[in-house]
């Protein structure tokens, strides 16, 4: 045993495989994504059958996306998915206060500009990586 | 909770990394634990126990009712 001297090998080594793969699902989901949103306009003139597919193909990469997230906070030790799930009641409670907050201010008429959902995604994407650092920094 | 991980790791001259890869952990993990910012969970409180002989009273000890 301790003529081991890397930190936590065969974690270590999970860990970075399920890193790798979810990073790979997130990246075709977002590109799956960008598909979707712009190939109506600027490739196939808003036709419905490629739209429909495009969509489908979406949320299918989406649900692959989602199961590569869950295997990657399964792989994770107990401290990390502590870590991961403060991260992610901080940006639910952010996200859900601060979207509802900023829908009342459009719905009220008090800013110019409809709410935008990029902006709450942006917000909860921001409040979970605050999140994640705080917690690292805490446990360090 | 208190607990006695640092002296029986540097009792066999473990590093962080060396006692966290026989627990299946990472060594922040383990440093977490040692400093007292992390209690371990039973599962891991047992393993700790296992691999170093002893009864997971010796290791970790409440401090409520110290």
């Amino acid at each position: 045993m301790h003529t081991q001297t890397n930190d936590a090998r065969p974690r270590a080594a999970l860990i970075k495989r399920n890193t790798l793969r979810l990073g790979y699902w997130t990246l075709a989901w977002v590109l799956s994504m960008a598909v979707a949103a712009f190939g109506p306009k600027f490739i196939w003139d808003f036709h419905t059958l490629p739209t429909v597919t495009a969509i489908l193909i979406n949320l299918g990469i989406g649900v692959g996306m989602i199961l590569a997230n869950k295997q990657h906070l399964q792989g994770l030790d107990e401290l990390q998915q502590k870590i991961q799930l403060e991260a992610m009641a901080l940006s639910l409670g952010v996200g859900l206060v601060g979207g509802l907050g900023y829908s009342l201010l459009d719905t009220t008429k008090l800013i110019s500009s409809d709410a935008e959902i990029s902006h709450l995604v942006i917000l909860m994407s921001l409040t979970y990586l605050g999140g994640v650092i705080a917690g690292n920094r805490r446990y360090k | 909770m208190k607990n006695r991980l640092k002296v029986l790791r540097a009792e066999r001259d473990w590093t962080q990394a060396q006692l966290a890869s026989e627990l299946d952990v990472s060594r922040q993990t383990i440093n977490a634990i040692e400093t007292g910012k992390f209690d371990p969970s039973l599962p891991l409180a047992f393993k700790a126990a296992r691999l170093f002989g002893q009864s997971i009273e010796d290791i970790f000890q409440d401090e409520a009712g110290a």
